[in-house]
């Protein structure tokens, strides 16, 4: 097989791994959006978690991507 | 393109390989990351050169050093607008050692609030036209990440000794996972300067490189050019959101290190 094409199929291959990444962070807003309906108060206590939470998850993906550039260009 | 090495290909002024089949000379989105050289110096060998990046790196100290003592410089018991401003970033990074670390955190006040306005300026540094994101690099992150990595195990060891090897076995756990368990903490545990570096390094560098790639349709669509240059609007705005994030995120895994260091689980 070509190494161009090669190349192409494994960054395709490598960003498969997003489609966690989406469950995931809609997972930490409904639990979020699930927490605030419950108890509006208690906002300002949740928010700071739910995005510290959200930045790990992100993370991931961003691994994603970078394992995806690293098969493509390297 | 690229050597036969198994090197892992960064940007950078010795490998070509990132500009893939782009002409040579032809910009590519990946080409804001290059480093250039102001004021070559040479230590004996060693490149010590005053680069792009050591200059947004001075640029960014200079601008919190006059934040914060230019903000504090009234002292008015009453803040006006700057000193409140001041007092707001001492207050987050204050609390934020308060609530995840305890009191004994406070010895490593100056450290983290150091880490989080340095990665704070530096990302948002990076959004302005013409200018050059120093966290966008690896090895900016890493450095970063290895000093508060070595840091919090020095701090864990000269505090508890050998007792820190017990950090590794959770309590109430069955001695036989042990074998098992072990093994796999020792190696999450090793894993955290380069999660935590590559975070913030990826962060950075996709967001800029997603900026630079719409920048280029919307030269290559002409008159139709004014679609993706709403999404460079909405992804600005992204971008600005993950700097600010991403100082935060580093920072409080950072205290959280500092938490797991001192207390021991």
């Amino acid at each position: 097989m070509d190494v161009e094409a090669a190349k192409l199929i494994g960054a395709g291959l490598a960003v498969i791994g997003l489609g966690g990444v989406g469950a995931g962070i809609g997972n930490i807003f409904a639990s979020f959006i699930s927490a605030m309906a419950r108890n509006p108060a208690a906002r300002p206590e949740v928010f700071p978690s739910t995005m510290l939470g959200f930045a790990l998850v992100e993370a991931v993906a961003l691994y994603a991507l970078l394992i995806a550039f690293l098969v493509l260009f390297g | 393109m690229g050597t036969g090495t198994a090197t892992i290909a960064t940007p950078g002024p010795g490998n070509r390989a990132w500009q893939g089949s782009v002409a040579e000379g032809a910009e590519s989105p990946l080409s804001q990351f290059e480093i250039s050289t102001i004021v070559p110096i040479d230590l004996g060998g060693v490149d010590a050169s005053f680069t792009n990046a050591s200059l947004f790196m001075v640029i960014a100290i200079v601008a919190v050093t006059v934040f914060l003592v230019g903000g504090m410089s009234r002292r008015a018991v009453v803040p006006g607008r700057w000193q409140s401003m001041a007092e707001l970033a001492y207050e987050f990074v204050a609390g934020m050692i308060r609530d995840n670390v305890g009191t004994e955190g406070r010895r490593f006040f100056p450290f983290v609030f150091s880490l989080f306005m340095f990665i704070l300026f530096a990302n948002m540094l990076g959004l302005l036209p013409y200018s050059f994101t120093v966290t966008s690099h690896i090895i900016v992150t890493f450095a970063l990440a290895a000093v508060v990595f070595l840091g919090v195990t020095v701090v864990a060891l000269v505090k508890h000794g050998l007792r820190f090897f017990t950090f590794f076995m959770p309590s109430g756990v069955p001695i036989l996972m042990a074998p098992l368990l072990v093994p796999i903490e020792i190696v999450s545990y090793l894993a955290r300067p380069v999660t935590l570096s590559l975070r913030l390094f990826a962060n950075m560098m996709a967001g800029h490189t997603m900026l630079k790639v719409f920048g280029g349709f919307v030269v290559l669509l002409g008159l139709l050019g004014f679609a993706p240059v709403l999404v460079i609007v909405l992804l600005f705005g992204l971008e600005v959101v993950v700097a600010i994030l991403q100082a935060y995120v580093f920072t409080i895994l950072t205290c959280l290190y500092l938490n797991d260091a001192l207390h021991l689980h």
